[in-house]
């Protein structure tokens, strides 16, 4: 679990980044931060690895005041993934995947040969072992670097807009491999994003942040899309725009069991299964949340 | 056109070859000279250049020395330096040190710069120590730029440490200006072509190290053809050979 509380960071500039934030991470749970640029999000997910220090206020994993534990060995502790991999470019993929272990001390052949395992597990091919990451693809990259992140074996993984790089489909591809990974290894992700769609995708837990990282809105997917909390919610997650507003399409003919959707705009949205004439109804369990739908969408971003 | 070949004649003279006037005793006092100056040099400006890479300051400072120090005349500083310390051999060591100087640093500060601020940041938030960002990310990546402020710094030298004889330190500025004082042009003309072979040896031999000391990663960046790949399946055959069967539909 990690623990905000009261957090508030002023850089030297003079920019309130953060202002008296507060929040709970639950373990072993998906928490996204959601906000347009410059509302704070990245710092926050910074504050949990030490990457930036917190003006006043005190953050907690596990009950332990992170400011206690010295800066580099906490970050050992933490995966971190970010935007535009960050992988060492003159280390082949192996050797990136292995950095933290081997800085550790791990010896070589363990270091390479886990390194392996978590290629398999971030489903690249093994052949890629020896490459370097400019002779990879940007989605590739961005599966080393998860694979480093995991490499710690750590408890917690930070994911900095990890796929705010690479192209939809791709990204579609990486969302989906994301909660793959998260059912088998049951991290305590923070994932930071501007997109809602790829928020609601993944998120357990999902904050939607204003300015100042002020929370506007802190709950499951679910019930932020019932009941947003403001006007600037609602406006944020595009429901008065009319985009998660959905209707049965009365012109278009049903296709066997399944019924069109369209949104406000009148463009197909969806569709959804009607046996008998009758809409059926989804369990509103998070880890049963249909991909297909949401990859169609992940255009929109 | 005569002139040229005189001075070519001179060098292949076999009376100026042997002995401690011999063009060989001469190119080895040149190339110690060149040594000292360079390792003297290095040791200066690598550890300072890599400071203010890192950290990111003093940069301003040492840019506005540097080129003043670039601007100050080297005979002017070599006989400045020869009246407090006499003549020989330290002289010109120190003035041809400070001319070596600013090429070393700025080679060294703009390799560290010159390394992508999100490959530091990554490598500090998986949890490399300073130490281990400068060793093992900074100083790799920034070695192209450093080779290059060494060669540049190099042939200054080497050009530059005909001076070095102005206060009786030997080299190959001896034929240029005892030819000078003798009217001997085919002698001066010899010491000038020696000094010019040896900076095109330099050069040659910097570009072989400036090439094999890049690091494979960024030499395989440079590479990349640019053919907007993106996706990410997990199946997806080597590049070179991807390229040669688009190579071949078309």
């Amino acid at each position: 679990m990690i623990e905000f509380r009261a957090v508030n960071k002023t850089f030297p500039d003079g920019t309130r980044a953060v202002e008296n934030f507060s929040a709970v991470i639950p373990s072993r749970t998906t928490t996204v931060l959601v906000g347009s640029s410059g509302c704070g999000k990245t710092t926050l997910l910074r504050m949990i690895n030490r990457m930036v220090d917190p003006t006043d206020g005190a953050i907690e994993i596990d009950g332990e005041n992170i400011a206690d534990v010295a800066a580099v060995k906490l970050r050992r502790s933490i995966g971190y993934v970010m935007q535009n991999s960050g992988l060492l470019p003159h280390r082949k993929v192996i050797d990136n995947i292995a950095t933290v272990p081997l800085l550790k001390g791990v010896p070589k052949a363990d270091a390479h040969r886990h390194a392996l395992e978590l290629m398999e597990t971030v489903g690249l091919d093994l052949s890629l072992a020896q490459r370097y990451p400019a002779q990879l693809s940007g989605g590739q990259q961005q599966r080393v670097g998860v694979a480093r992140g995991l490499a710690v074996n750590p408890n917690i993984l930070l994911m900095d807009e990890p796929f705010g790089a690479v192209d939809p489909i791709v990204r579609a591809d990486l969302q989906k491999e994301t909660l793959r990974l998260q059912r088998e290894l049951d991290k305590t992700v923070v994932f930071v994003t501007h997109d809602i769609d790829e928020a609601f995708l993944l998120g357990d837990q999902v904050i939607i942040l204003e300015k100042g990282a002020r929370i506007a809105q802190q709950g499951t997917p679910e019930e932020i899309l019932a009941n947003p909390a403001s006007e600037f919610v609602a406006d944020f997650i595009g429901a008065d725009r009319g985009k998660r507003r959905l209707t049965v399409s009365s012109t278009a003919q049903p296709q066997g069991d399944d019924v069109v959707l369209i949104d406000a705009g009148g463009y197909a949205a969806g569709v959804i299964s009607a046996p008998d004439g009758k809409l059926a109804t989804g369990h509103s369990s998070p880890k049963s949340r249909s991909i297909s739908n949401k990859t169609d969408q992940a255009g929109d971003a | 056109m005569n002139l040229l070949f005189e001075g070519f004649a001179w060098i292949f003279d076999p009376a100026h070859h042997g002995g401690d006037e011999g063009i060989g005793t001469r190119i080895l006092q040149h190339l110690g000279i060149t040594l000292v100056v360079m390792v003297i040099a290095s040791l200066i400006a690598i550890p300072l250049g890599y400071l203010i890479g890192h950290t990111g300051r003093g940069r301003s400072v040492v840019v506005a020395l540097s080129g003043g120090v670039r601007a100050l005349p080297t005979l002017g500083v070599i006989s400045l330096i020869a009246l407090s310390v006499g003549i020989g051999f330290t002289a010109p060591v120190i003035a041809l040190v400070i001319l070596a100087i600013p090429s070393i640093l700025a080679g060294a500060y703009s390799g560290f710069e010159a390394v992508d601020r999100r490959t530091i940041d990554a490598a500090r938030a998986v949890g490399m120590t300073e130490g281990q960002i400068v060793t093992r990310v900074e100083v790799p990546l920034g070695l192209p730029l450093l080779i290059g402020g060494l060669r540049s710094a190099t042939l200054q030298v080497i050009a530059t440490a005909t001076l070095a004889d102005y206060v009786g330190a030997g080299g190959l500025g001896r034929y240029i200006f005892s030819g000078q004082a003798t009217n001997d042009y085919p002698q001066m003309l010899a010491g000038s072509i020696l000094v010019i072979m040896l900076a095109l040896v330099s050069e040659a031999l910097f570009s072989l190290l400036q090439r094999s000391l890049v690091p494979a990663g960024v030499v395989a960046a440079e590479q990349r053809q640019p053919d907007g790949e993106t996706s990410g399946g997990p199946t997806r055959k080597s590049g070179p050979r991807r390229s040669l069967i688009a190579g071949a539909r078309r």
